[in-house]
């Protein structure tokens, strides 16, 4: 017999799935980022934190299983780059851990250092769909920003579960004004970083000598030189990224994505043969600095037609509004990008960059990381009903469900709004 | 004259306060008022057909949705809503069939121009930050109308704009109001007879601008009850100004020497300029009602309002709009409470919501904000017609400007500023393919032709997105 769960909010957050439990997580339409592709009326079975399988309504659910429907299926989403779980406030400097300005060091700073999983960031981005997220810091006194991390949604304390997963090196407008004013500056600078790197034996046995970095931002920087370690670069102008590509050229085991890209689409074949995938914010579409004359809301789409790997986020307060990348993505689409490929590029496509093994797909053995929609997720009338998270049925409480839930009636005759809670 | 258009448009569109008879004025010269209308609008619709659109889902923006429906344009107007009209002889027809028909959506919250594209120094014109009391400026002296972002709006279906000051100062400086089509000029911008408004701002801006922000011991204000006093003293000054003013209208002694900053306070003591009050926290719009009776005069719009839900009722009974983001949130303190269902909890209240952008990118989407406000309300049993919905971003808007006698919605004698949307516009996947600005076609999607390129994108590798 098939117990019903009611798909309310309330019976969601009160129970908590155990994960040695099956749960067959029927859709209307289950999107799987597999060979598998779109299945209509398909079911999704989830037993001990991993997907045991994947098919049409019906096929291999255990009898006793929990019972989740939904009109739409999805893997977990995965946010490519974000600053998640870094700022409970943007603008209050003691909540945000983003930046340092004012430190000597930079390769060095370890982002998730600052990580808070309490971050109520967090489960905002979690009830929005998103399971996974890439969070990078910011780059505040050289080009260099230091170490991004990898994390789950959980909330929970060892929610941050790679650190060091890529070094972050800003380029461009940003990293020139960081290097003293302009791109040569910027480039002799990742030059001499990396000459630092390469003879750090020579540099820094008995000295602080190197030319850029200081010992400890030389150490934490070489996994990255010796390409063991993703670089993520931050750059827009097409002469910026052909700048890159040939510095990969150069440097040929170096690991590379790239992050803005706004002008991406007329480098996109180079980008393409060289295999470096991209972080877009498919909104960017003005001339908004001198480096993104050529922006356009169909970049999205022809990077992707031109076989390019690419990942979708929301680079507009990307602290606490990661979740819109399915907004932004849904427009890629209106843009002329393929649905699969928009939806790609919240799964499959980070998962590659970063190489979360066995996370955005739907997939017999991958990670149970398995969203419930109520409507075509890049739909804006769409969200989640259900999100578990390596099996685990997450809560859909937020700090703002529980405003919202304060305020929902306007009456205090009998008592003040501070004892609803 | 320019007083009797701004008491006319006033009464036409909120009746804030009866006008007075302009006749007095004849008897003695008052010197402390200009002897022309300043910066007057040069705007002239252009050319138009009469355009029959037919077979259309329309949104008729006053809370109708007709399915199957027609709009009949005529010399720039709309002359008929419904669904057993005929296409009069001679007029071009557009078979809408799929499509969704909407009133062109209308922005209150936009610095586009004053903020334009690219954001270079030598271009951010949107705050006169040189002091907290800066009534005198008036916005559109800083509007470049060659920004990129006026066509990218367009693009998305917005036909009217205000430009604000930003937020730095308790009184920003005069807003203005544009039709979204392409001049040399922002004269030529300008929406014929629409009231000025006033920016004025709450909270953080002001006091981290005037106050730490400058170091220590920083200007005033310094907290939020040096912005409290620093909006009264004006009130006091302009209220003294508008007494001497009218004394000196009645031929009671000497006109005040002109003084731009109180000329626009005193416009607003009059109920001839617009308030519109940049203000996140519930406590603080309590206060600036306060304020309002205090002094006699009306805020129009609270302007970001992110609280608005935990005072939607003091809101409804004092009638003020909010103008508001769909989800924004969290990046600053006075941000913090921001939830996704304000919109629809402030609506519900029976109060007066409206969807805003404050952004050159969420410009060019805000029927997608409005949809996610609705889908967001409609999750916690507030269910709102989409047709009803959709004032909140037209008539509830052009209301907020005092134009909703002009504009916002698709009724006869109405300006056409009509949007024909490719499918449902609540949906991500739906696009403007075309834009109408009194019956001219402005956007035609399909049509290379018929999409703007400022001369700044001229010549450039992406020319106006358009490559």
């Amino acid at each position: 017999m098939i117990r019903r769960l009611l798909l309310s909010l309330a019976a969601l957050a009160a129970s908590h799935t155990a994960a040695a439990e099956p749960v067959a997580i029927y859709g209307d339409t289950v999107w799987t980022g597999t060979s598998q592709g779109t299945i209509t009326n398909g079911v999704v079975v989830i037993n001990n934190g991993r997907i045991v399988s994947v098919g049409p309504a019906g096929a291999g659910v255990p009898a006793g299983a929990t019972e989740v429907r939904a009109k739409w299926v999805t893997p977990g989403l995965i946010s490519a780059f974000s600053r998640t779980g870094l700022a409970e406030v943007s603008g209050v400097d003691d909540a945000n851990d983003t930046g340092a300005p004012k430190s000597e060091f930079s390769a060095a700073l370890n982002a998730a250092d600052g990580f808070n999983p309490d971050d109520t960031a967090i489960a905002v981005s979690r009830v929005g769909g998103f399971t996974r997220l890439a969070v990078a810091p910011s780059a505040r006194t050289k080009l260099f920003g230091g170490q991004g991390f990898l994390a789950d949604t959980t909330g929970e304390e060892d929610s941050a579960f790679r650190p060091r997963a890529f070094a972050y090196i800003v380029l461009g407008e940003t990293g020139a004004s960081l290097s003293g004013g302009s791109r040569p500056a910027a480039w002799a600078t990742l030059r001499g970083a990396f000459d630092d790197v390469r003879m750090f034996g020579a540099r820094y046995m008995s000295h602080n000598e190197g030319n850029v970095l200081t010992r400890m931002d030389a150490q934490a920087l070489m996994p990255a030189v010796k390409g063991e370690q993703l670089i993520v670069f931050q750059a827009s102008r097409a002469s910026d990224l052909n700048a890159i590509m040939d510095f990969k050229e150069q440097n040929p085991s170096l690991k590379i994505a790239i992050v803005g890209a706004d002008e991406g689409w007329r480098v996109a074949d180079r980008l393409a043969a060289l295999d470096i995938p991209v972080i877009v914010d498919a909104f960017s579409n003005l001339p908004a600095t001198f480096s993104q004359l050529a922006a356009t809301s169909e970049n999205a789409k022809r990077l992707s037609e031109a076989g390019v790997t690419v990942a979708i986020v929301n680079l507009d307060n990307d602290s606490h509004l990661a979740r819109l990348a399915t907004q932004i993505a849904g427009n890629a689409v209106a843009n002329g990008m393929s649905f699969d490929a928009a939806m790609e590029s919240l799964t499959t496509a980070p998962a590659e960059i970063f190489g979360m093994t066995g996370l955005g797909v739907l997939a017999p053995g991958a990670r149970a990381d398995v969203v419930a929609w109520d409507g075509d997720p890049l739909e804006v009338a769409s969200a989640p009903s259900a999100v578990f998270i390596d099996g685990e049925t997450q809560s859909m409480v937020t700090r703002q469900t529980k405003l919202r839930d304060r305020y929902r009636t306007l009456d205090e005759s009998q008592k003040p709004f501070a004892y609803r809670h | 004259m320019q007083i009797r258009i701004l008491c006319l448009a006033a009464l036409a569109s909120l009746a804030l306060v009866a006008c007075e008879a302009p006749g007095s004025r004849d008897s003695k010269k008052a010197d402390a008022e200009p002897a022309a209308e300043a910066f007057p609008s040069t705007y002239k619709a252009y050319p138009s057909e009469t355009l029959f659109i037919t077979n259309a889902t329309v949104l008729d923006g006053a809370g109708g949705l007709i399915e199957n429906g027609s709009v009949l344009i005529e010399g720039g107007k709309i002359t008929a809503v419904g669904t057993d009209l005929k296409a009069p002889e001679g007029a071009a027809t557009l078979n809408a069939s799929g499509k969704w028909v909407t009133p062109g959506i209308i922005d209150n919250h936009s610095h586009l121009g004053a903020y334009p594209s690219p954001g270079v120094d030598s271009q951010a014109d949107g705050n006169e930050i040189s002091a907290p009391v800066t009534a005198e400026v008036w916005v559109e002296h800083s509007v470049w109308p060659q920004d990129p972002g006026f066509t990218r709006a367009l693009a998305g279906g917005i036909t009217s704009l205000q430009i604000l000051p930003g937020s730095a100062n308790l009184f920003g400086g005069r807003g203005v109001t544009l039709k979204n089509v392409p001049s040399r000029t922002v004269q030529g911008m300008k929406f014929p007879d629409a009231p000025y408004t006033l920016k004025m701002a709450c909270g953080e801006n002001p006091k981290r601008v005037y106050g730490y922000g400058k170091g220590s011991p920083g200007g005033a204000p310094y907290s939020r009850m040096g912005n409290v006093a620093g909006y009264r003293d004006a009130w006091i000054k302009a209220t003294d100004y508008k007494k001497q003013r009218d004394k000196a209208r009645n031929g009671g002694g000497e006109p005040p020497k002109r003084d731009l900053e109180l000329e626009t306070l005193a416009g607003v003591l009059d109920g001839d300029i617009l308030v519109h009050m940049h203000c996140y926290r519930a406590d603080e719009m309590a206060q600036i009602m306060d304020i309002s009776k205090e002094f006699g005069y009306k805020v129009t719009a609270f302007h970001h309002a992110v609280e608005s839900y935990k005072i939607a009722d003091k809101l409804a009974e004092y009638g003020a709009c909010s103008s508001m983001w769909a989800d924004w949130y969290g990046f600053k303190m006075e941000a913090y409470d921001g939830i996704p269902e304000n919109i629809p909890l402030v609506h519900n209240a029976g109060a007066c919501a409206i969807v805003h952008s404050d952004s050159e990118v969420g410009i060019q989407r805000l029927n997608q904000e409005a949809a996610k406000a609705w889908a967001d309300g409609k999750r916690i049993g507030i269910d709102i017609p989409i047709e009803e919905a959709w004032q909140w971003l037209s008539l509830n808007p052009a209301r907020s400007l005092g134009i909703d006698d002009k504009t916002g919605s698709l009724e006869p004698g109405k300006m056409a500023d009509v949007v024909v949307w490719s499918a449902n516009p609540f949906s991500t996947y739906a696009k403007a393919e075309k834009v109408y600005i009194d019956g001219a076609l402005m956007f035609d999607r399909d049509v290379p032709a018929s999409r703007p390129v400022m001369d700044f994108e001229l010549g450039q590798p992406g020319e106006g997105d358009r490559k």
